[in-house]
């Protein structure tokens, strides 16, 4: 199931699914990091709400396309990781440092408008 | 014995006496001396200093029932209602301070006062005696073990709902402002109770949208490297939901430990003491707290 990429504004949303295989993820990751210069966005949203497991792979890659991003000259926010999750991938050791995170996509947006304002 | 067309696999007996026939004529003989064999029994248990935390009119009367509980176990070889006795007895005195082997040593004395009534009454027909006491030990015996059971089963009751209720008095998550939440953790924190609180803190910083925690740690007097990791997940988790984690009240037994066993707090945001954790979360926040005057 490939994961739809919104363009709202000057970021980039993109909603995980619950199910998603690695291909999908890796489909992702090669979609966000074109799309990011393609349409000069500044930050992307990835929301993870759907997701109630979140297994290594899925963990790295999203660090990976938080990494991938910022070389590529925008700002990455991992939104909606749920209370169970969030603990679950603690205890594996997967923190994702270095990621912005935040509660829902609300509050990530509220996050870059706020981060953007304040930098120009 | 009622003779009954049994199969032939069990014949009756041919010795004079059954098992419950001899049974029954130690009862007798139990309660016929009931009142002596009760005294002496009180008597060993001053002597042996049992029962200290209760008063010698008390250990009477608990004396009495137990000494009758027992004979009646003996005869009817029903542990039911002996049972229900060693629990209600348990209740009764746990809360005393009794301890096991007090419990445990009363019986085994009543056992052995009685044993030797046996021995006085019968020491001129070894035959008999022995025989008496083939019935009569496993009897006793698993009496004792009854009691024994019973008031270690009503201690771990006891245990267990002192647990539960240090549970529930736990940890609230308490809203302060919006968006700002504290955590006052209170107590030892076994590695249970730390999942609970990071479980409660995870699910409160959803259901209040907080930004930042303030978690306060003055009323904890050690951790141990379990729950200091814990610490650390649970700072890291509440990362990954979008907030900022203030840990306050470290004592310096606390930090010595932290150091010496390595916890690495490089993550952690921490303030000495509550107060200052409050005031840093609300700068966090935008808030500014100004006093508008003197207070009267």
């Amino acid at each position: 199931m490939e994961v739809p990429i919104l363009k709202q504004g000057a970021f980039l949303i993109a909603t995980f699914q619950a199910a998603l295989s690695d291909a999908d993820l890796n489909q992702l990751r090669m979609g966000l990091v074109q799309q990011v210069v393609k349409f000069r966005s500044r930050a992307v949203i990835v929301d993870v709400t759907a997701m109630d497991v979140m297994d290594s792979f899925a963990s790295r890659t999203l660090r990976e396309i938080a990494h991938m991003i910022r070389l590529r000259g925008a700002e990455t926010v991992i939104v909606g990781i749920q209370p169970e999750v969030a603990f679950a991938m603690v205890q594996l050791g997967l923190t994702l440092e270095g990621v912005a995170t935040a509660l829902d996509l609300e509050e990530g947006l509220a996050y870059l408008n706020d981060k953007f304002k304040t930098a120009n | 014995m009622a003779k009954r067309e049994g199969p032939p696999t069990f014949p009756e007996p041919n010795r004079t006496e059954e098992p419950s026939e001899l049974l029954r004529e130690l009862v007798a003989h139990l309660r016929q001396n009931r009142t002596q064999l009760r005294e002496e029994w009180v008597v060993r248990i001053t002597e042996t200093r049992l029962l200290t935390a209760m008063t010698k009119e008390e250990i009477f009367a608990e004396a009495t029932s137990v000494y009758d509980s027992y004979v009646e176990a003996l005869e009817t070889e029903a542990f039911e209602a002996l049972q229900a006795y060693a629990r209600n007895l348990s209740e009764r005195i746990i809360p005393r301070g009794v301890e096991t082997h007090e419990v445990v040593g009363i019986v085994l004395l009543l056992r052995d006062v009685l044993a030797r009534s046996l021995f006085a009454k019968y020491q001129n027909d070894f035959k008999k005696l022995n025989r008496i006491l083939d019935a009569y030990e496993p009897a006793a015996n698993r009496i004792a073990n009854t009691v024994a059971v019973g008031f270690v089963q009503e201690r771990e009751r006891v245990i267990r709902q002192q647990q539960e209720a240090i549970r529930e008095l736990s940890t609230p998550v308490l809203q302060v402002r919006e968006r700002l939440l504290i955590l006052p953790i209170i107590g030892v924190i076994d590695p249970q109770r730390a999942r609970q609180l990071t479980e409660q803190l995870l699910r409160g910083i959803r259901t209040n949208r907080a930004k930042v925690v303030v978690i306060d740690i003055t009323g904890v007097a050690a951790m141990d490297l379990t729950v200091a990791n814990n610490l650390v997940q649970t700072v890291e988790a509440s990362r990954l939901l979008g907030a900022t984690v203030i840990v306050t009240g470290l004592s310096p037994e606390i930090a010595q430990t932290l150091v010496t066993i390595g916890v690495d707090l490089g993550k952690m945001n921490t303030v000495g003491d509550l107060q200052g954790g409050i005031e840093q979360a609300e700068r966090l926040l935008g808030y500014k707290v100004e006093k508008l005057a003197e207070p009267r």
